[in-house]
């Protein structure tokens, strides 16, 4: 454990500061990594080249044309929630970030009920999506954030019953247990790669992606914005930097998920802890608070490969389509493993 | 196995045609890899020979008879011209009258490249060029006047090789 003591105000100072990094960084990584570069590679083209080498300082250029943009609020518009709808949606990626760990004492809250509190707070962002699309005072908006309300609520239930199993195999809510129960584990005595849940929880881990991606509305699933129906959903009255709020919070949120998916299924920040013969929390060197982070990010960008993959994969699914697979499918395959983890969880 | 290959096909194939094309987007040029994008200003795609890129004029052959800009669906060429009299054929014969070109402009601004007056030039005196890269920063400057147009002659291509006994068209 680094023993140092900093006053209250610096300790909250630097948390801001890391949530800031936690959450815009991944944001960037992903919109140029996945959306500009990935894409264009996945459709035979090269994506942005010009600004800067092999286009990277493309988003500082999207960023200063948004910031140029005229703030435009349809004359109906509900003003005053016009103008919070995108800072609630980005509000609720910082207070996700918040129980995320980055390594055994890089963590912002080290929370007793931290999936619970991942879990109930991604959903603020439907409010802020909901109220985006009504305070607009626009026939598509209002379509888009009704549908996008609906499908949000719909796949938050697969989501938390998926995440249940990975609970019951750890035996605790704490997202900091959830990794260390994984790397400590072993599978029939074999530790070498530790217990990550991705090979106990596999069907969760897929309930789990599926439902992030429609959580993130994903192309699959991305009915709210579907452009050819609805222009552009709870977004079309948007412009400049109202917009890039919504933009940033969408891919931030697509990181943030992608750690909490890697948190919960691939062991989170930690190597298998026997390669170092630690076995507890406490005997974890130091040095993985640098490394921690590192193997976080690396385990994101493998996470978001496969959410963008599928985006850039699929046509996207029908209204009736969507909520059939959420509730027809997902619900009861989720709940079925729920009943399968606790009946093996007692037998062993 | 019949099951695993029709969720395959439902939802695999996709999936695998993305990956596919990401893999040979990045693979190195060397080994057959890259994407089918040509970055224009640096690199150059070379038309097709016959490429409508800019019409050319042989002066020369032209008669000022206006078939072209009469069939010009947008009325995108200029002409005019006078009668002159030219030295007779034979000696001791009467001077022949001849048409003049005084003007003969194609505004580019204009044109949709339909060809038709290529097409109904029965003097052979315009050509196709595959010729691409005349963009102006006035839009006024599109208008090529017959200098302009008679330097295009020389990037027309060969005519194609034609059939055994016709009679072959003149550059």
């Amino acid at each position: 454990m680094i023993a140092v003591d900093l006053p209250y105000w610096a300790q909250s100072l630097l948390r801001v500061l890391g949530g800031t990094v936690a959450v815009l960084l991944p944001a960037g990584t992903i919109v140029y990594l996945f959306l500009f570069k990935m894409m264009s590679f996945m459709q035979s083209r090269l994506g942005p080249m010009e600004a800067g080498p092999y286009g990277s300082m493309q988003l500082f250029a999207e960023v200063g044309k948004w910031l140029q943009k005229e703030d435009i609020q349809p004359a109906l518009a509900d003003k005053k929630i016009f103008k919070i709808a995108p800072l609630i949606v980005l509000v609720s990626t910082f207070i996700l970030v918040a129980v995320v760990p980055f390594g055994p004492d890089a963590y912002f809250t080290d929370f007793e009920a931290g999936v619970f509190y991942a879990l109930a707070v991604s959903s603020v962002s439907v409010l802020g999506i909901l109220i985006a699309g009504w305070s607009s005072a626009n026939k598509y908006s209002l379509l888009g954030g009704l549908r996008a309300a609906g499908q949000l609520i719909a796949y938050e239930l697969p989501m938390v019953l998926a995440v249940v199993g990975v609970v019951i195999q750890a035996g605790s809510m704490n997202m900091q247990q959830i990794v260390f129960a994984q790397n400590h584990g072993s599978i029939f005595g074999w530790d070498g790669v530790g217990n990550p849940y991705v090979l106990t929880q596999f069907v969760a881990f897929g309930v789990f992606m599926i439902a992030v991606q429609a959580e993130l509305t994903q192309t699959p699933f991305d009915m709210p914005i579907a452009e050819s129906e609805l222009v552009s959903g709870y977004m079309t009255e948007y412009s400049g930097f109202r917009f890039l709020i919504f933009f940033i919070a969408e891919f931030a949120n697509v990181g943030i998920f992608a750690l909490i998916a890697s948190v919960l299924f691939l062991g989170g920040w930690g190597v298998p802890f026997s390669w170092f013969g630690w076995d507890s929390m406490d005997a974890v060197d130091d040095w993985m608070n640098v490394v921690g982070p590192l193997i976080m990010i690396g385990k994101m960008l493998a996470l978001s490969f496969l959410i963008m993959w599928v985006r850039f994969s699929y046509p996207r699914l029908r209204e009736d389509q969507l909520q059939r697979f959420a509730w027809k499918v997902l619900i009861p395959v989720s709940l079925v493993n729920i009943m399968l983890t606790a009946i093996l969880k007692v037998a062993f | 196995m019949g099951f695993l290959k029709d969720r395959y096909n439902e939802y695999g194939k996709g999936m695998s045609v993305t990956l596919n094309t990401f893999v040979q987007t990045v693979k190195p040029k060397k080994l057959g890899g890259g994407a089918a994008t040509v970055q224009y200003p640096r690199e150059k795609e070379a038309p097709p020979i016959r490429a409508r890129g800019v019409i050319a004029l042989r002066e020369d052959n032209c008669t000022s008879c206006m078939l072209c800009a009469r069939s010009c669906p947008d009325w995108c060429i200029y002409i005019e011209g006078h009668k002159e009299l030219a030295p007779p054929r034979r000696a001791g014969g009467a001077p022949r009258k001849v048409n003049k070109l005084d003007r003969f402009d194609i505004d580019y601004a204009l044109c949709m490249y339909c060809g038709i007056c290529v097409e109904v030039c029965p003097f052979d005196a315009l050509f196709w060029s595959p010729e691409y890269e005349y963009s102006e920063p006035r839009i006024a400057d599109l208008l090529h006047d017959k200098t302009k147009l008679g330097e295009w002659m020389e990037t027309v291509p060969e005519a194609p090789e034609l059939e055994a006994g016709a009679e072959k068209k003149k550059k």
